[in-house]
């Protein structure tokens, strides 16, 4: 389950598109919030920009290694696009698990992963006119 | 033979366009297209060294060979999360 989108996203939300599993004992949630300032800069907003056919295509092949890897049954990642304000949700990663420590780890590879494969650039917002990408 | 240069954040910005059309001879390499778009050979590098590739939606080496219709993208530092 996998969504890039650039309506608001939230942690209900994404849990919601878990299904039930009586097997399963720990729902493991991660929820990456835009940050008031960065490097001792303010930042007002952030814009998101996505390679959307690709990054559906990475984010799909590190959910299936990382199911296979930590025996997670499930795993659910919304990634949101488009410009965010300060405190609004960018990622939300969650794993559906029989125990608690394979959930952790899968969330963990999975934002791990996204960092390092999945083609997406954020350029941070300042006061007016000032802008980098990072 | 035709390919398709996709181009994001900074160096979209910097080139004024999300996409450039290019056409190349048969057995063009990726590091080659990137002489073609940014023209001198120093400052082609220097950029490439920044730059991850990808082929239809597939992340290459830049010695990769490009076939006929083939979507390149050249994919700047990342940053999702």
């Amino acid at each position: 389950m996998i969504l890039l989108t650039r309506e608001k996203i939230s942690l209900e939300s994404v849990v919601n598109l878990l299904v039930p599993d009586p097997s399963c004992g720990a729902v493991v949630q991660f929820e990456g919030k835009v940050r008031n300032q960065n490097e001792g800069q303010s930042v007002q907003a952030i814009d998101y920009e996505c390679y959307e056919t690709m990054a559906q295509k990475e984010l799909a092949a590190i959910v299936k290694t990382a199911k296979e890897k930590y025996r997670v049954p499930q795993i659910a990642v919304a990634h949101r696009l488009g410009r965010l304000a300060c405190g609004e949700t960018s990622l939300v990663v969650v794993a559906q698990s029989a125990h608690r420590q394979e959930g952790f780890e899968a969330v963990q590879y999975v934002i791990d992963q996204i960092k390092k494969k999945v083609p997406i650039w954020k350029k941070e917002i300042y006061e007016p006119g000032k802008e980098k990408w990072l | 033979m035709n390919i398709r240069v996709l181009l994001f954040a900074g160096l979209r910005e910097r080139l004024h366009r999300e996409e450039i059309s290019l056409e190349v001879p048969a057995g063009t390499k990726v590091v080659q297209v990137l002489s073609s778009i940014f023209g001198d050979p120093a400052e082609s590098a220097k950029i490439s060294r920044s730059l991850l590739f990808a082929v239809n939606q597939n992340y290459v080496r830049s010695d990769a060979t490009l076939n006929d219709g083939d979507e390149l993208a050249l994919i700047p530092p990342i940053a999702g999360g």
